[in-house]
């Protein structure tokens, strides 16, 4: 079993018509994602060839999912519409939206989200975030498909690269799923959501836990790891030697004061029996040995 | 960006927040020229953008003009924390009754806006949470719906201001939020927000942060980003839209993705103990490192001159290996007789055979390949001791 998406999901692509849209959806289309149409606002009616697969397009998500039966969006369009994108897809009740798209103003993300519980319905992931694969069954967004292939372990990460680094130094054992969850100071979906899902999710028997400074939510994540996880969890935290008062690339990345320090970081897993690694190495040999048994 | 408190009171009277007379100084006859404008007794303030500086002795009080004068040439260049105040604020000294707290700010942990208020101000407001907690209001605010009046009240008066006040701070938190939205800022913090001998309430020092994402419906926050302050290293990475922090060390550091690199500082910091050496910078390439993302990327980590190698740590997703060792070659070749120090790579990923194989047949004597991340990073260490 994977988490959030499975084989059976069907994908829309918002902002599928742009230059990125069409990239990744060709390269979605290629891992096995079973996309069913795009949406860009003036351009319904018309059909994409993305190398050979026929793609309708459609003015709005909700045309989109009476056409198609999609459960699940992946959004690709710029900053500025960011927001209207989202609010479309969550008037349209679908599950889940996967927001690729990178510097969307904070205020935006705080107003969508709010939308999204106020609506109860709607799932959303990121922003600025890779997106989930399911090795060999799904991928929603930008993370490459042939890193690794199936397995039992479950990933979360805020980080990309840190993401796809992870993945290959234990691509021997394989994936459930790995979920990029984005390094903004506001995400739809957070460590917890991750660690609760691949706690409950049968076929995930370890779960690897990537933070990095600024903010508390892995201090949040390690209280839930706490209360309700019981497979075994091995983390990782960058941002060890990062200088208070500077952001590290992410907009949430800044260490201010004794707040958002991965040392606070790690101390906090560790206290709740998460093996911490220094280096992303350190970290699979770490869950290579648990594994191993 | 974090505003200066004279560009924070400059948004707040913009927006109609009641603010005291005041004005920025460069240089002490400047000051003198301000404060005799304003009339009487003054506040010099150090403009900088860290706390503390009352108490490093960055504010004080003078009795006139000519006063002010002397005060500000004792502020301005003066160290706080290692900010050189280059600025300093002349602002009109008011006599205080009471000292309050009042700010909005963006609240990662239950993803919404907070409002903090409290009777108590003048102070950290970590201080009033810890030791008064029950002076402190805090109050999650929906961003769809925002604050109306009878809210705002509501907020004031648990926040345990007198009554006589109530209203007109109510109005002050109204309009604060108005500017906070407007303004696309993060966080907006009045302290102390007084209440001076006549009555009246007064924003005295404010700090704003605004969202750089938002620039795009901003063009006026521009001329805000005070560049005066900027390495000139970060100022023309900016130029070239290149996301890179200067640090203080000698190993420089290219890498693609915010994670990936700030693990390569952590990586390198720790080999880098057995030779003395750290990383120099942070500099994430992103997504679509071409050949002249590399070479600006380079050149402004060489002209760096604490820096002694080079680690370029890439692991390709989208980006594949190939375009990232054509980059790095056609850098090498751009820079010519600039590059001169030595230059290890770790490719991983998308196309990395195809990479590594460039970079082989390049030959460049400057390079050096190496199969993983903390080898590569012992590597340029040990290249970087003296």
């Amino acid at each position: 079993m994977a988490i959030f998406v499975n084989e059976n999901t069907k994908v829309i692509v918002q902002g599928m018509t742009g230059s990125e849209g069409t990239k990744h959806t060709k390269r979605m289309l290629k891992a096995g994602t079973k996309i069913v149409g795009g949406v860009t606002p003036g351009k319904g009616g018309q059909i994409v060839d993305m190398d050979g697969a026929l793609i309708p397009v459609f003015n709005t998500v909700k045309d989109a999912m009476q056409a198609t039966g999609a459960n699940a969006s992946v959004v690709f369009v710029p900053p500025k519409f960011a927001k209207a994108a989202v609010v479309d897809a969550v008037d349209a009740q679908i599950l889940l939206v996967v927001v690729i798209t990178e510097g969307i103003p904070v205020h935006d993300v705080a107003a969508f989200y709010a939308y999204s519980i106020s609506n109860g319905k709607t799932q959303i992931l990121g922003p600025n975030c890779p997106g989930v694969i399911s090795p060999g069954k799904t991928n929603l967004g930008i993370i490459p498909a042939d890193i690794t292939g199936p397995g039992k372990i479950g990933l979360v990460s805020k980080s990309g690269t840190l993401t796809y680094q992870m993945m290959y130094e234990l691509r021997d054992f394989g994936f459930t799923t790995a979920v990029g969850i984005g390094g903004d100071p506001i995400i739809g979906t957070t460590h917890i959501d991750c660690l609760r899902a691949f706690q409950d999710d049968p076929e995930t028997e370890a779960i690897v836990m990537i933070g990095e400074i600024g903010g508390d939510a892995e201090e949040r994540a390690a209280q839930f790891i706490k209360e309700y996880v019981t497979k075994p969890v091995v983390g990782y935290v960058a941002g060890f030697t990062a200088p208070e008062g500077k952001t590290m690339g992410h907009a949430g990345a800044i260490v201010s004061g004794s707040s958002g320090t991965a040392t606070a970081k790690k101390e906090a897993l560790e206290a709740v029996g998460v093996a911490v690694g220094k280096t992303p190495s350190e970290t699979a040999n770490l869950m290579r040995k648990i594994l191993n048994g | 960006m974090d505003l200066f408190e004279y560009q924070a009171r400059d948004l707040f009277e913009s927006h109609r927040i009641p603010v005291l007379a005041g004005a920025v100084a460069t240089n002490p006859e400047e000051a003198e020229l301000i404060a005799a404008k304003i009339g009487g007794k003054v506040v010099v303030k150090a403009q900088v953008k860290i706390g503390g500086r009352g108490k490093a002795g960055g504010v004080k009080l003078a009795e006139n003009a000519s006063d002010a004068k002397e005060k500000a040439k004792a502020i301005l260049g003066m160290d706080i924390k290692g900010h050189i105040v280059k600025k300093v604020m002349i602002a009109q000294a008011a006599p205080i009754d009471s000292e309050y707290y009042l700010a909005i700010l963006l609240d990662r942990a239950n993803r919404n806006f907070l409002v903090m208020a409290s009777v108590a101000g003048g102070m950290e407001i970590e201080e009033v949470a810890h030791k008064t907690p029950e002076k402190l209001a805090r109050v999650g605010i929906d961003p769809n719906t925002g604050i109306d009046k009878s809210q705002a009240i509501e907020i004031i008066k648990a926040g345990q201001f007198p009554t006589d006040v109530v209203d007109q701070v109510a109005e002050v938190l109204i309009k604060l939020w108005e500017a906070f939205i407007k303004e696309d800022a993060t966080l907006m913090e009045i302290n102390p927000l007084v209440k001076s001998l006549d009555g009246k309430i007064i924003a005295l020092d404010g700090k704003v942060t605004l969202d750089d994402n938002s620039s795009f419906r901003h063009p006026d926050h521009e001329s805000l980003i005070d560049h005066g302050s900027t390495n000139p290293l970060e100022a023309l990475a900016k130029e070239k839209d290149l996301n890179y922090v200067k640090l203080d060390g000698q190993v420089g550091i290219i890498g693609n993705g915010a994670g990936l690199v700030m693990s390569t500082l952590d990586v390198v910091a720790y080999a880098g103990e057995k030779y003395g050496v750290k990383p120099a910078n942070f500099l994430d390439i992103g997504g679509g490192a071409s050949a002249e993302v590399m070479a600006d990327g380079l050149s402004i980590i060489l002209r760096d001159e604490d820096v002694r190698s080079v680690f370029v740590n890439v692991f390709g997703g989208i980006t594949s290996c190939d375009a990232v060792a054509n980059g790095i070659v056609q850098a090498l070749k751009i820079l010519g007789n600039q590059a001169t120090k030595p230059i290890v790579v770790r490719l991983d990923g998308n196309n990395v055979d195809l990479g590594r194989k460039i970079l082989n047949e390049a030959n460049h004597p400057l390079i050096e390949q190496l199969d993983t991340m903390d080898g590569a990073a012992a590597k340029a260490a040990q290249l970087a001791a003296k």
